[in-house]
């Protein structure tokens, strides 16, 4: 069993084939500009689809925008410049992740700001938890007591 | 006539969920017994009206009744049987005749095992539920009716969206309605016992199993709809972060915290107003979820009705019940006076941060999902809000999730010291370091994602099969596995549902991080490598289908010179629908999927094809559903149906003849 997974993992593992682009007319003949071009058209939305990035979508757009995004980085641009380009032309919508500037920040610091009041919270709710250790809720009233009493069949 | 009955009796139940929302509130507060034990002739009454209802409608679409215009626009008399009958709930109108069946179903269950509650609070969640109900009964009769007639019968049906022609999808709504709605009972007794103004370890003991029933539901429903978004939407992907995705995934994580908090109230009578606003946030998210995807505010794939009517009324029943509900929470939490005391290091502190972090975690999925609208309504700007953010923002608290958890799970109650709890889990600390390690070290130059994603499914999976082990107490091994074999139902189902997310987890990392992808242009009669197996391209032939015409490739998937298996994938066009879907064709394995796809005939001749390796992507849905079965396990706990309310067992368990 051990063996097996080890032997699946390590041909998965060894293929170094680059990543394609959908449709095969359009791959570079460059296998690095390939697979730049793979991860930023993973970023990039297709804008006449439904929350579709433009590697997975058919769209003519998609396609149009794959084939400039390949041209860019013929040209010679950085990842940057061509999103800088990208969004340019298509504006902000066009991001997959919206850049961290702005009121965008309110949404990147939503997940940690959150977490870390949680956490505040939570350090006072354990510590009040733990402050009443000795309070008299431990404690048995006479009443329950005499339950006890009863129930151990004095 | 049967349409007509079927109208009537939706009208008829509407009438009967009004009065049952009311009566027995009064008759709970006034402390009139006839009027609160109305409660239950009226849900039993409520759910035979709509089941009535519901089967109306079912017998329309099975007798193909084109007087019908929802019949019209959804199904096609060529249509198979099982997609018929499925075409009920595979539209806006007849999904939500579902939806209020299933609130109708779940009151009257409660109304049914509600035998052990105290006749004041099984009133007060009935009509609670009941006031549920109520509303969205006036959501189907006032803008969704599904009996609307034609005013000219046409010949035949417009046939029903092909994408959702599938097995896959066709029970994947009706689990997923199954836990939207099954929160809404907690919802009720969340709001029953704010009205009460009393939360006991009873309470939790009630509450508990219709959150693992409403938990498991989703849990199955979210798998099916991703596991038919792998193999039908034809790129293989498994998860969208789609805001209707996303709709149904944040009531999964509330509900588990949800799971985890009334544990905490049933054991140790603690975190109990936390637990009653995670009630009434659960079973928020659940109407926001039905409000992006029936209003369409959100656009995306399954946004199948558009209609800013529908979503107007959709925002009122969010409006009027959180509102309702939260502010009933802001009189009256204060009251709920927690009685446990436990130390920092103990179960009771673990579980807290199991909380803070599936809630922060729902809380980064409901940002990024609304942040698009927010966004263009307050700073008018418009811009996306995708896979790569999630995936970056959301990734890091199923991680810390995931290194906490075997840890709290077997912490003692009150109080226990950390060292201690650790040394029975280093063995399994040590393995998973090591799997990860091995991962690390075979693969060259790619992200941590997949050593870290298998560390943590080890650690998981052999954490819980610790817990199990710790659980049988001191003892010889044979003593041990016996008592293991015995321990309640409830232990179980606790350790298979963590492992099984230790499942899933190594697959989706597995699969995100070692994915092989080729895609060409392929001749008949080609053969082609990718990774450790050769594929050949044999064969393009039409076929006709019963309701779409197909192009179908043969392909065999070989193994040096050993064929492995043939495969079909398809290009199917159907004419009445006109519109084409992609059947991708998967030989299946343990550890990898070959998931091949026919694209487009090629100018130069030849065909596109697409060919991946999907390296343990069966471990995601197989995980899955281990959860689903760690729930049902823990569900079947005798001690928790007696907390459901259920009737006394009918006779101890007869003896085997021996």
């Amino acid at each position: 069993m051990v063996n097996r997974l080890l032997l699946v993992l390590s041909l998965a593992l060894a293929l170094a084939s680059p990543a394609r682009a959908l449709d095969p007319s359009e791959i570079l003949a460059d296998p690095a500009l390939e697979e730049r071009a793979r991860a930023l058209s993973q970023g990039l939305r297709c804008l006449v689809c439904r929350n579709e990035n433009i590697d997975d979508s058919n769209a003519e757009l998609a396609k149009d925008l794959r084939q400039l995004v390949r041209e860019r980085l013929v040209a010679g641009d950085t990842d940057a410049q061509v999103l800088d380009y990208v969004v340019g032309r298509y504006g902000e919508f066009v991001l997959l992740k919206p850049p961290a500037s702005g009121a965008n920040l309110l949404l990147y610091f939503a997940g940690p700001g959150m977490l870390g009041l949680g956490l505040i919270v939570a350090v006072f709710y354990i510590r009040s938890r733990r402050s009443r250790e000795t309070g008299p809720a431990e404690r048995l009233s006479a009443e329950e007591q005499a339950r006890l009493k009863e129930i151990m069949g004095d | 006539m049967v349409i007509e009955l079927g109208h009537f009796a939706l009208t008829l139940a509407f009438a009967i969920a009004l009065v049952q929302a009311v009566v027995p509130l009064i008759g709970a507060h006034k402390g009139w017994s006839g009027w609160m034990a109305m409660a239950e002739p009226a849900a039993t009454a409520q759910f035979l009206l709509t089941a009535f209802s519901f089967g109306a409608l079912t017998y329309a679409f099975v007798t193909s009744d084109f007087s019908v215009s929802l019949v019209v626009s959804n199904s096609h008399t060529l249509k198979p049987m099982l997609y018929k009958v499925t075409g009920v709930w595979g539209n806006h109108e007849g999904s939500m005749l579902l939806w209020v069946l299933i609130v109708t179903l779940f009151g009257a269950m409660a109304a049914w095992f509600g035998g052990g509650l105290p006749p004041g609070l099984r009133a007060r969640v009935l009509a609670v539920q009941s006031a549920i109900a109520a509303a969205f009964f006036a959501f189907v009769l006032f803008t969704s009716n599904p009996f609307t007639r034609m005013q000219a019968i046409p010949f035949d049906g417009r046939d029903l969206n092909p994408l959702l022609q599938d097995p896959g999808l066709a029970f994947h709504p009706p689990f997923l309605y199954l836990g939207y709605v099954g929160l809404s009972i907690c919802f009720s007794f969340a709001v029953a016992a704010l009205i009460e103004g009393r939360v006991d370890a009873a309470w939790g003991r009630w509450v508990r199993p219709w959150t693992l029933a409403a938990w498991v539901c989703l849990t199955i429903g979210i798998a099916l709809g991703s596991w038919w978004a792998y193999y039908e939407l034809g790129w293989g992907g498994f998860w969208f972060w789609d805001p209707v995705e996303n709709a149904s995934f944040m009531p999964w994580l509330i509900s588990a915290a949800l799971l985890h908090s009334a544990i905490v109230v049933e054991k140790r009578e603690a975190l109990k107003s936390w637990t009653i606003l995670l009630a009434i946030v659960a079973f928020g998210f659940s109407l926001i979820g039905a409000f992006i995807t029936r209003s369409g505010i959100i656009t995306s794939v399954h946004a199948f009705a558009s209609d800013p009517e529908r979503g107007m009324f959709l925002l009122l029943i969010l409006g009027v019940f959180m509102g309702g509900a939260l502010t009933l929470y802001a009189a009256r939490a204060s009251a709920m006076e927690a009685k446990g005391v436990f130390g920092t290091v103990s179960r009771e502190s673990a579980l807290v941060f199991n909380n803070i972090l599936l809630a922060v975690a729902a809380f980064v999925v409901f940002v990024g999902t609304i942040w698009p609208l927010f966004a263009e309504m307050i700073l008018d700007r418009k811009l996306s809000v995708g896979a790569p953010f999630f995936n970056m923002a959301f990734t890091p608290f199923m991680v810390a999730l995931a290194i906490l958890l075997p840890i709290g799970a077997i912490l003692p109650w009150k109080r226990g010291r950390l060292g201690r709890a650790l040394r029975p889990l280093l063995p399994a600390l040590a393995l998973a370091l090591a799997l990860g390690a091995l991962a690390w070290a075979m693969q060259t130059g790619r992200s941590a994602l997949g050593p870290v994603g298998m560390a943590l499914g080890t650690w998981l999976v052999t954490g819980a099969g610790v817990d199990l082990w710790l659980r049988a107490g001191r003892a010889g091994f044979g003593d041990r596995l016996r008592r293991i074999a015995r321990l309640p139902r409830a232990d179980w189902g606790k350790s298979v549902a963590h492992s099984g997310l230790g499942i899933t987890m190594i697959g989706v990392a597995g699969v995100m991080a070692w994915e092989v992808e080729d895609i060409r242009v392929a001749q008949i009669g080609d053969r082609f490598e990718i990774g450790s197996y050769g594929i050949t391209f044999e064969n393009v032939e039409e076929v006709q289908g019963p309701n779409y015409i197909s192009t179908m490739a043969t392909m065999g998937v070989w193994r040096g010179e050993t064929r492995i298996a043939t495969l079909t994938p398809e290009k199917r066009v159907y004419p009445v629908a006109r519109m084409p879907t992609t059947e991708a064709a998967l030989d299946l394995g343990v550890f990898r999927d070959i998931y091949l796809v026919i694209g487009d005939p090629q100018e130069g001749g030849g065909w596109a094809v697409r060919s991946h390796i999907k390296p343990f992507a069966n471990w995601i849905w197989g995980g899955s559903i281990i959860m689903g079965l760690g729930g049902l396990l823990s569900l079947s706990d005798r001690r928790v149906r007696v907390a459901a309310g259920a009737r006394k067992d009918s006779g101890a368990a007869p003896l085997p003849a021996e």
